[in-house]
Protein backbone atom coordinates (compact mmCIF):
# COMPACT_ATOMS: atom_id res chain seq x y z
CA UNK A 1 0.00 0.00 0.00
CA UNK A 2 1.53 3.24 -1.22
CA UNK A 3 1.27 5.64 1.71
CA UNK A 4 -1.05 8.42 2.63
CA UNK A 5 -3.81 9.44 0.24
CA UNK A 6 -2.94 12.63 -1.68
CA UNK A 7 -5.72 15.11 -2.32
CA UNK A 8 -5.39 17.30 -5.42
CA UNK A 9 -7.51 20.46 -5.25
CA UNK A 10 -7.22 24.14 -4.59
CA UNK A 11 -6.78 25.47 -1.05
CA UNK A 12 -10.48 25.85 -0.35
CA UNK A 13 -13.56 23.87 0.65
CA UNK A 14 -15.34 23.47 -2.69
CA UNK A 15 -16.06 19.86 -3.58
CA UNK A 16 -13.16 18.40 -1.63
CA UNK A 17 -14.28 19.36 1.87
CA UNK A 18 -16.55 16.33 2.43
CA UNK A 19 -13.56 14.12 1.53
CA UNK A 20 -11.41 15.88 4.12
CA UNK A 21 -14.13 15.45 6.74
CA UNK A 22 -14.60 11.75 5.97
CA UNK A 23 -10.88 10.92 6.05
CA UNK A 24 -10.51 12.93 9.24
CA UNK A 25 -13.46 11.19 10.90
CA UNK A 26 -11.97 7.83 9.93
CA UNK A 27 -8.68 8.90 11.50
CA UNK A 28 -6.83 8.62 8.19
CA UNK A 29 -3.91 10.96 7.63
CA UNK A 30 -3.74 12.52 4.20
CA UNK A 31 -1.58 14.91 2.21
CA UNK A 32 -2.75 17.75 0.05
CA UNK A 33 -1.20 19.12 -3.11
CA UNK A 34 -2.83 22.48 -3.73
CA UNK A 35 -3.45 23.87 -7.18
CA UNK A 36 -2.34 27.49 -7.11
CA UNK A 37 -2.30 28.47 -10.79
CA UNK A 38 -3.86 27.53 -14.10
CA UNK A 39 -0.56 25.89 -14.97
CA UNK A 40 -0.92 23.54 -12.02
CA UNK A 41 -4.26 22.37 -13.40
CA UNK A 42 -2.87 22.16 -16.93
CA UNK A 43 0.00 20.04 -15.70
CA UNK A 44 -2.35 17.54 -14.04
CA UNK A 45 -4.42 17.42 -17.23
CA UNK A 46 -1.38 16.88 -19.45
CA UNK A 47 -0.08 14.17 -17.14
CA UNK A 48 -3.25 12.25 -17.89
CA UNK A 49 -4.04 12.12 -14.19
CA UNK A 50 -7.57 13.49 -14.45
CA UNK A 51 -9.96 11.14 -16.23
CA UNK A 52 -12.38 13.94 -17.10
CA UNK A 53 -9.86 16.81 -16.84
CA UNK A 54 -11.38 17.83 -13.50
CA UNK A 55 -10.56 17.91 -9.82
CA UNK A 56 -11.13 16.74 -7.09
CA UNK A 57 -8.67 13.94 -7.66
CA UNK A 58 -7.38 11.66 -4.93
CA UNK A 59 -4.42 9.34 -5.24
CA UNK A 60 -5.24 6.36 -3.07
CA UNK A 61 -4.25 2.69 -3.13
CA UNK A 62 -2.65 2.95 -6.56
CA UNK A 63 -5.65 4.69 -8.12
CA UNK A 64 -6.10 8.25 -9.33
CA UNK A 65 -9.75 8.65 -8.45
CA UNK A 66 -11.85 11.54 -9.72
CA UNK A 67 -15.53 12.35 -9.11
CA UNK A 68 -16.34 13.23 -5.54
CA UNK A 69 -18.87 10.44 -5.04
CA UNK A 70 -16.48 7.78 -6.32
CA UNK A 71 -13.88 9.06 -3.86
CA UNK A 72 -16.30 9.24 -0.93
CA UNK A 73 -17.81 5.80 -1.68
CA UNK A 74 -14.35 4.20 -1.72
CA UNK A 75 -13.24 5.81 1.52
CA UNK A 76 -16.54 4.96 3.20
CA UNK A 77 -16.28 1.30 2.13
CA UNK A 78 -12.64 1.01 3.11
CA UNK A 79 -13.12 2.46 6.59
CA UNK A 80 -16.43 0.81 7.43
CA UNK A 81 -18.54 3.93 7.27
CA UNK A 82 -20.98 2.52 4.73
CA UNK A 83 -23.28 0.29 6.76
CA UNK A 84 -23.27 -3.47 7.20
CA UNK A 85 -25.29 -4.55 4.15
CA UNK A 86 -27.03 -3.49 0.95
CA UNK A 87 -30.12 -2.13 2.66
CA UNK A 88 -28.17 -0.01 5.15
CA UNK A 89 -26.12 1.24 2.20
CA UNK A 90 -29.33 2.23 0.45
CA UNK A 91 -30.44 4.34 3.41
CA UNK A 92 -26.96 5.84 3.77
CA UNK A 93 -26.95 6.68 0.07
CA UNK A 94 -30.42 8.22 0.22
CA UNK A 95 -29.47 10.37 3.21
CA UNK A 96 -26.06 11.34 1.76
CA UNK A 97 -27.58 12.31 -1.58
CA UNK A 98 -30.10 14.62 0.11
CA UNK A 99 -27.25 16.33 1.95
CA UNK A 100 -25.31 16.55 -1.31
CA UNK A 101 -28.23 18.38 -2.96
CA UNK A 102 -28.21 20.95 -0.16
CA UNK A 103 -24.41 21.14 -0.23
CA UNK A 104 -24.51 21.89 -3.96
CA UNK A 105 -26.28 25.18 -3.17
CA UNK A 106 -24.17 25.88 -0.07
CA UNK A 107 -20.75 25.31 -1.61
CA UNK A 108 -21.52 27.74 -4.41
CA UNK A 109 -22.43 30.65 -2.11
CA UNK A 110 -18.92 32.19 -1.97
CA UNK A 111 -18.69 32.05 -5.77
CA UNK A 112 -22.07 33.55 -6.62
CA UNK A 113 -21.99 37.12 -7.99
CA UNK A 114 -22.61 39.72 -5.29
CA UNK A 115 -26.03 40.74 -6.63
CA UNK A 116 -27.28 37.14 -6.52
CA UNK A 117 -25.89 36.19 -3.12
CA UNK A 118 -28.94 37.23 -1.15
CA UNK A 119 -31.31 35.14 -3.26
CA UNK A 120 -29.04 32.09 -3.00
CA UNK A 121 -28.78 32.52 0.75
CA UNK A 122 -32.58 32.67 0.99
CA UNK A 123 -32.75 29.44 -0.98
CA UNK A 124 -30.25 27.74 1.36
CA UNK A 125 -32.18 28.85 4.45
CA UNK A 126 -35.51 27.75 3.00
CA UNK A 127 -34.33 24.33 1.90
CA UNK A 128 -32.34 23.64 5.07
CA UNK A 129 -35.16 24.69 7.41
CA UNK A 130 -38.11 23.32 5.44
CA UNK A 131 -36.91 20.33 3.47
CA UNK A 132 -33.65 18.78 4.58
CA UNK A 133 -33.14 19.34 8.29
CA UNK A 134 -36.71 18.28 9.14
CA UNK A 135 -36.17 15.05 7.17
CA UNK A 136 -33.09 14.10 9.19
CA UNK A 137 -34.62 15.20 12.51
CA UNK A 138 -37.51 12.86 11.64
CA UNK A 139 -35.15 9.94 10.98
CA UNK A 140 -33.44 10.38 14.33
CA UNK A 141 -36.75 10.79 16.13
CA UNK A 142 -38.12 7.70 14.38
CA UNK A 143 -35.61 5.25 15.84
CA UNK A 144 -34.26 7.24 18.76
CA UNK A 145 -30.74 6.02 18.07
CA UNK A 146 -27.50 7.93 18.23
CA UNK A 147 -26.75 7.77 14.51
CA UNK A 148 -28.75 7.93 11.32
CA UNK A 149 -28.33 4.31 10.20
CA UNK A 150 -27.77 1.02 12.00
CA UNK A 151 -26.97 2.56 15.37
CA UNK A 152 -23.47 3.21 14.18
CA UNK A 153 -21.45 6.09 12.73
CA UNK A 154 -21.60 6.25 8.94
CA UNK A 155 -20.59 8.69 6.23
CA UNK A 156 -24.13 10.07 6.32
CA UNK A 157 -23.64 11.31 9.89
CA UNK A 158 -20.27 12.86 9.04
CA UNK A 159 -21.60 14.65 5.95
CA UNK A 160 -24.71 15.85 7.76
CA UNK A 161 -22.67 17.27 10.64
CA UNK A 162 -20.39 19.06 8.18
CA UNK A 163 -23.46 20.67 6.57
CA UNK A 164 -24.94 21.59 9.94
CA UNK A 165 -21.79 23.62 10.62
CA UNK A 166 -21.68 25.13 7.14
CA UNK A 167 -25.33 26.18 7.04
CA UNK A 168 -25.09 27.59 10.55
CA UNK A 169 -22.25 29.85 9.34
CA UNK A 170 -24.73 31.38 6.90
CA UNK A 171 -27.87 31.13 9.09
CA UNK A 172 -26.88 31.21 12.76
CA UNK A 173 -30.27 30.23 14.20
CA UNK A 174 -30.99 27.41 11.75
CA UNK A 175 -30.69 24.62 14.33
CA UNK A 176 -32.99 26.22 16.88
CA UNK A 177 -35.86 23.81 16.22
CA UNK A 178 -33.84 20.67 15.58
CA UNK A 179 -32.77 19.30 18.98
CA UNK A 180 -31.83 15.85 17.69
CA UNK A 181 -29.64 17.31 14.95
CA UNK A 182 -27.93 19.45 17.58
CA UNK A 183 -27.36 16.36 19.72
CA UNK A 184 -25.97 14.44 16.74
CA UNK A 185 -23.63 17.29 15.95
CA UNK A 186 -22.36 17.37 19.54
CA UNK A 187 -21.95 13.60 19.62
CA UNK A 188 -20.03 13.43 16.34
CA UNK A 189 -17.97 16.51 17.21
CA UNK A 190 -16.84 14.84 20.43
CA UNK A 191 -15.44 11.79 18.67
CA UNK A 192 -11.65 12.09 19.14
CA UNK A 193 -10.90 12.15 15.41
CA UNK A 194 -13.53 14.76 14.63
CA UNK A 195 -12.67 16.82 17.73
CA UNK A 196 -9.09 17.04 16.46
CA UNK A 197 -10.25 18.02 12.98
CA UNK A 198 -12.40 20.82 14.42
CA UNK A 199 -9.46 22.42 16.18
CA UNK A 200 -7.31 25.17 14.64
CA UNK A 201 -4.33 23.86 12.71
CA UNK A 202 -6.17 20.92 11.16
CA UNK A 203 -6.71 20.43 7.44
CA UNK A 204 -10.30 21.71 7.69
CA UNK A 205 -10.78 24.71 5.44
CA UNK A 206 -12.47 27.99 6.42
CA UNK A 207 -15.36 29.61 4.57
CA UNK A 208 -13.96 30.88 1.28
CA UNK A 209 -13.05 34.56 1.52
CA UNK A 210 -12.68 36.91 -1.43
CA UNK A 211 -9.01 36.12 -1.88
CA UNK A 212 -9.73 32.40 -2.01
CA UNK A 213 -12.59 32.88 -4.46
CA UNK A 214 -10.43 35.04 -6.71
CA UNK A 215 -7.68 32.44 -6.68
CA UNK A 216 -10.09 29.63 -7.52
CA UNK A 217 -11.68 31.62 -10.35
CA UNK A 218 -8.22 32.17 -11.84
CA UNK A 219 -7.33 28.49 -11.75
CA UNK A 220 -10.57 27.25 -13.25
CA UNK A 221 -11.54 29.96 -15.71
CA UNK B 1 -40.20 -10.43 -0.83
CA UNK B 2 -43.03 -8.11 -1.75
CA UNK B 3 -43.29 -8.27 -5.53
CA UNK B 4 -42.08 -6.20 -8.42
CA UNK B 5 -40.39 -2.87 -7.74
CA UNK B 6 -42.78 0.06 -8.23
CA UNK B 7 -41.53 3.25 -9.88
CA UNK B 8 -43.06 6.61 -9.10
CA UNK B 9 -42.20 9.23 -11.71
CA UNK B 10 -43.54 11.10 -14.66
CA UNK B 11 -44.19 9.29 -17.91
CA UNK B 12 -40.94 10.58 -19.29
CA UNK B 13 -37.21 9.84 -19.30
CA UNK B 14 -35.90 12.42 -16.89
CA UNK B 15 -34.05 11.04 -13.90
CA UNK B 16 -35.77 7.67 -13.97
CA UNK B 17 -34.62 6.51 -17.39
CA UNK B 18 -31.22 5.20 -16.27
CA UNK B 19 -33.02 3.07 -13.68
CA UNK B 20 -35.28 1.66 -16.40
CA UNK B 21 -32.22 0.80 -18.52
CA UNK B 22 -30.51 -0.88 -15.56
CA UNK B 23 -33.40 -3.13 -14.64
CA UNK B 24 -34.07 -3.86 -18.30
CA UNK B 25 -30.47 -5.03 -18.73
CA UNK B 26 -30.80 -7.60 -15.95
CA UNK B 27 -34.26 -8.66 -17.03
CA UNK B 28 -35.97 -7.58 -13.84
CA UNK B 29 -39.63 -6.66 -14.26
CA UNK B 30 -41.02 -3.57 -12.59
CA UNK B 31 -44.26 -1.61 -12.47
CA UNK B 32 -44.72 2.12 -12.92
CA UNK B 33 -47.22 4.50 -11.37
CA UNK B 34 -47.02 7.64 -13.47
CA UNK B 35 -47.44 11.12 -12.09
CA UNK B 36 -49.61 12.99 -14.58
CA UNK B 37 -50.65 16.06 -12.60
CA UNK B 38 -49.49 18.30 -9.80
CA UNK B 39 -52.24 16.69 -7.70
CA UNK B 40 -50.60 13.28 -8.17
CA UNK B 41 -47.29 14.71 -6.92
CA UNK B 42 -48.90 16.51 -3.99
CA UNK B 43 -50.65 13.30 -2.94
CA UNK B 44 -47.31 11.48 -2.76
CA UNK B 45 -45.91 14.37 -0.72
CA UNK B 46 -48.79 14.46 1.73
CA UNK B 47 -48.67 10.66 2.07
CA UNK B 48 -45.17 11.20 3.47
CA UNK B 49 -43.55 8.75 1.07
CA UNK B 50 -41.00 11.13 -0.45
CA UNK B 51 -38.17 11.80 1.99
CA UNK B 52 -37.25 15.10 0.33
CA UNK B 53 -40.61 15.71 -1.38
CA UNK B 54 -39.06 14.66 -4.68
CA UNK B 55 -39.22 11.92 -7.26
CA UNK B 56 -37.86 9.53 -8.52
CA UNK B 57 -39.09 7.22 -5.80
CA UNK B 58 -38.94 3.44 -6.03
CA UNK B 59 -40.73 1.03 -3.74
CA UNK B 60 -38.48 -2.01 -3.46
CA UNK B 61 -37.88 -4.65 -0.80
CA UNK B 62 -39.95 -2.81 1.78
CA UNK B 63 -38.18 0.51 1.23
CA UNK B 64 -39.40 3.73 -0.34
CA UNK B 65 -36.12 4.85 -1.89
CA UNK B 66 -35.57 8.31 -3.25
CA UNK B 67 -32.47 9.87 -4.86
CA UNK B 68 -31.51 8.37 -8.19
CA UNK B 69 -28.04 7.28 -7.12
CA UNK B 70 -29.35 5.51 -4.01
CA UNK B 71 -31.80 3.64 -6.25
CA UNK B 72 -29.21 2.79 -8.91
CA UNK B 73 -26.62 1.68 -6.36
CA UNK B 74 -29.11 -0.59 -4.58
CA UNK B 75 -30.21 -2.31 -7.77
CA UNK B 76 -26.62 -2.56 -8.96
CA UNK B 77 -25.56 -4.29 -5.74
CA UNK B 78 -28.60 -6.55 -5.77
CA UNK B 79 -28.15 -7.66 -9.38
CA UNK B 80 -24.35 -7.91 -9.46
CA UNK B 81 -23.69 -4.91 -11.65
CA UNK B 82 -21.32 -3.27 -9.19
CA UNK B 83 -18.06 -5.17 -9.58
CA UNK B 84 -16.51 -7.82 -7.37
CA UNK B 85 -14.79 -5.62 -4.78
CA UNK B 86 -14.17 -2.11 -3.48
CA UNK B 87 -11.63 -1.18 -6.12
CA UNK B 88 -13.80 -2.31 -9.03
CA UNK B 89 -16.65 -0.36 -7.44
CA UNK B 90 -14.42 2.72 -7.34
CA UNK B 91 -13.78 2.50 -11.07
CA UNK B 92 -17.45 1.82 -11.79
CA UNK B 93 -18.40 4.83 -9.66
CA UNK B 94 -15.84 7.08 -11.34
CA UNK B 95 -17.09 6.09 -14.80
CA UNK B 96 -20.77 6.31 -13.81
CA UNK B 97 -20.32 9.74 -12.27
CA UNK B 98 -18.65 11.13 -15.38
CA UNK B 99 -21.62 9.90 -17.40
CA UNK B 100 -24.02 11.36 -14.83
CA UNK B 101 -22.48 14.80 -15.41
CA UNK B 102 -23.18 14.50 -19.14
CA UNK B 103 -26.64 13.06 -18.48
CA UNK B 104 -27.47 16.01 -16.23
CA UNK B 105 -27.07 18.33 -19.21
CA UNK B 106 -29.10 15.94 -21.37
CA UNK B 107 -31.98 15.83 -18.90
CA UNK B 108 -32.14 19.60 -18.48
CA UNK B 109 -31.58 21.05 -21.95
CA UNK B 110 -35.19 20.60 -23.19
CA UNK B 111 -36.21 23.11 -20.54
CA UNK B 112 -33.76 25.78 -21.65
CA UNK B 113 -35.06 28.94 -23.31
CA UNK B 114 -34.33 29.24 -27.05
CA UNK B 115 -30.79 30.42 -27.67
CA UNK B 116 -29.57 28.88 -24.44
CA UNK B 117 -30.85 25.51 -25.62
CA UNK B 118 -28.81 25.58 -28.84
CA UNK B 119 -25.71 26.63 -26.91
CA UNK B 120 -26.15 23.79 -24.44
CA UNK B 121 -26.69 21.23 -27.17
CA UNK B 122 -23.43 22.37 -28.75
CA UNK B 123 -21.71 22.19 -25.36
CA UNK B 124 -22.98 18.66 -24.75
CA UNK B 125 -21.79 17.47 -28.16
CA UNK B 126 -18.41 19.07 -27.51
CA UNK B 127 -18.05 17.46 -24.09
CA UNK B 128 -19.21 14.08 -25.35
CA UNK B 129 -16.77 14.18 -28.26
CA UNK B 130 -13.77 15.68 -26.48
CA UNK B 131 -14.09 14.78 -22.84
CA UNK B 132 -16.28 11.80 -22.09
CA UNK B 133 -16.26 9.47 -25.09
CA UNK B 134 -12.47 9.67 -25.53
CA UNK B 135 -12.02 8.79 -21.86
CA UNK B 136 -14.12 5.64 -22.20
CA UNK B 137 -12.58 4.67 -25.54
CA UNK B 138 -9.22 4.92 -23.77
CA UNK B 139 -10.37 2.62 -20.95
CA UNK B 140 -11.57 -0.03 -23.41
CA UNK B 141 -8.38 0.28 -25.44
CA UNK B 142 -6.18 -0.04 -22.37
CA UNK B 143 -7.39 -3.51 -21.37
CA UNK B 144 -8.93 -4.73 -24.61
CA UNK B 145 -11.79 -6.36 -22.73
CA UNK B 146 -15.45 -6.47 -23.64
CA UNK B 147 -16.64 -4.36 -20.70
CA UNK B 148 -15.37 -1.31 -18.88
CA UNK B 149 -14.52 -2.98 -15.56
CA UNK B 150 -13.50 -6.48 -14.54
CA UNK B 151 -14.33 -8.11 -17.85
CA UNK B 152 -17.97 -8.23 -16.80
CA UNK B 153 -21.12 -6.19 -17.41
CA UNK B 154 -21.57 -3.43 -14.84
CA UNK B 155 -23.78 -0.40 -14.38
CA UNK B 156 -21.06 1.69 -16.04
CA UNK B 157 -21.47 -0.15 -19.36
CA UNK B 158 -25.24 0.26 -19.25
CA UNK B 159 -25.05 3.99 -18.45
CA UNK B 160 -22.47 4.49 -21.22
CA UNK B 161 -24.55 2.76 -23.88
CA UNK B 162 -27.64 4.68 -22.77
CA UNK B 163 -25.68 7.95 -23.17
CA UNK B 164 -24.43 6.90 -26.61
CA UNK B 165 -28.03 6.39 -27.74
CA UNK B 166 -29.00 9.73 -26.18
CA UNK B 167 -26.20 11.63 -27.87
CA UNK B 168 -26.87 9.93 -31.21
CA UNK B 169 -30.31 11.54 -31.12
CA UNK B 170 -28.48 14.88 -31.27
CA UNK B 171 -25.80 13.77 -33.74
CA UNK B 172 -26.10 10.42 -35.49
CA UNK B 173 -22.35 10.26 -36.12
CA UNK B 174 -21.17 11.16 -32.67
CA UNK B 175 -19.26 7.91 -32.08
CA UNK B 176 -17.93 7.69 -35.64
CA UNK B 177 -14.36 8.01 -34.36
CA UNK B 178 -14.73 5.64 -31.42
CA UNK B 179 -14.59 2.06 -32.73
CA UNK B 180 -14.47 0.45 -29.29
CA UNK B 181 -17.53 2.40 -28.15
CA UNK B 182 -19.30 1.23 -31.29
CA UNK B 183 -18.39 -2.35 -30.46
CA UNK B 184 -19.59 -1.94 -26.87
CA UNK B 185 -22.84 -0.40 -28.07
CA UNK B 186 -23.42 -3.35 -30.42
CA UNK B 187 -22.49 -5.90 -27.78
CA UNK B 188 -24.87 -4.45 -25.19
CA UNK B 189 -27.65 -3.85 -27.70
CA UNK B 190 -27.49 -7.48 -28.78
CA UNK B 191 -28.08 -8.76 -25.26
CA UNK B 192 -31.58 -10.35 -25.39
CA UNK B 193 -32.78 -8.22 -22.48
CA UNK B 194 -31.57 -4.93 -23.97
CA UNK B 195 -32.66 -5.94 -27.47
CA UNK B 196 -36.18 -6.35 -26.09
CA UNK B 197 -35.97 -3.02 -24.25
CA UNK B 198 -34.94 -1.24 -27.45
CA UNK B 199 -38.00 -2.47 -29.31
CA UNK B 200 -41.33 -0.62 -29.46
CA UNK B 201 -43.72 -1.54 -26.69
CA UNK B 202 -41.08 -1.70 -23.95
CA UNK B 203 -40.98 0.58 -20.91
CA UNK B 204 -38.33 2.75 -22.55
CA UNK B 205 -39.48 6.36 -22.83
CA UNK B 206 -39.20 8.42 -26.05
CA UNK B 207 -37.28 11.72 -26.31
CA UNK B 208 -39.05 14.57 -24.54
CA UNK B 209 -41.02 16.89 -26.84
CA UNK B 210 -42.69 20.30 -26.43
CA UNK B 211 -45.81 18.70 -24.97
CA UNK B 212 -43.66 16.81 -22.46
CA UNK B 213 -41.88 19.99 -21.40
CA UNK B 214 -45.20 21.78 -20.78
CA UNK B 215 -46.56 18.80 -18.85
CA UNK B 216 -43.47 18.66 -16.62
CA UNK B 217 -43.69 22.37 -15.92
CA UNK B 218 -47.34 21.94 -14.87
CA UNK B 219 -46.61 18.99 -12.59
CA UNK B 220 -43.57 20.49 -10.87
CA UNK B 221 -44.64 24.13 -11.17
CA UNK B 222 -41.54 25.62 -12.76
Amino acid sequence: MAGKPVLHYFDGRGRMEPVRWLLAAAGVEFEEKFLKTRDDLARLRNDGSLMFQQVPMVEIDGMKLVQTRAILNYIASKYNLYGKDMKERALIDMYSEGIADLDEIVLHQPYIPQEEKEANLAKIKDKARNRYFPAYEKVLKGHGQDYLVGNRLSRADVYLVELLYHVEELDPSVLANFPLLKALRTRVSNLPTVKKFLQPGSQRKPYEDEKCVESAMKIFS
Amino acid sequence: MAGKPLFHYEETRGRMESVRWLLAAVGVEYEEKFIHTNEDLEKLRSDGVLMFQQVPMVEVDGMKLVQTRAILNYFSSKYNLYGKDMKERALIDMYSEGLADLNEMFILYPFDPPGVKEANIALMKEKATHRYFPAFEKVLKSHGQDFLVGNKLSKADIHLVEMIYNMEELDANIIANFPLLQALKTRISDMPTIKKFLQPGSQRQPPVDEKGVLKARKIFKF
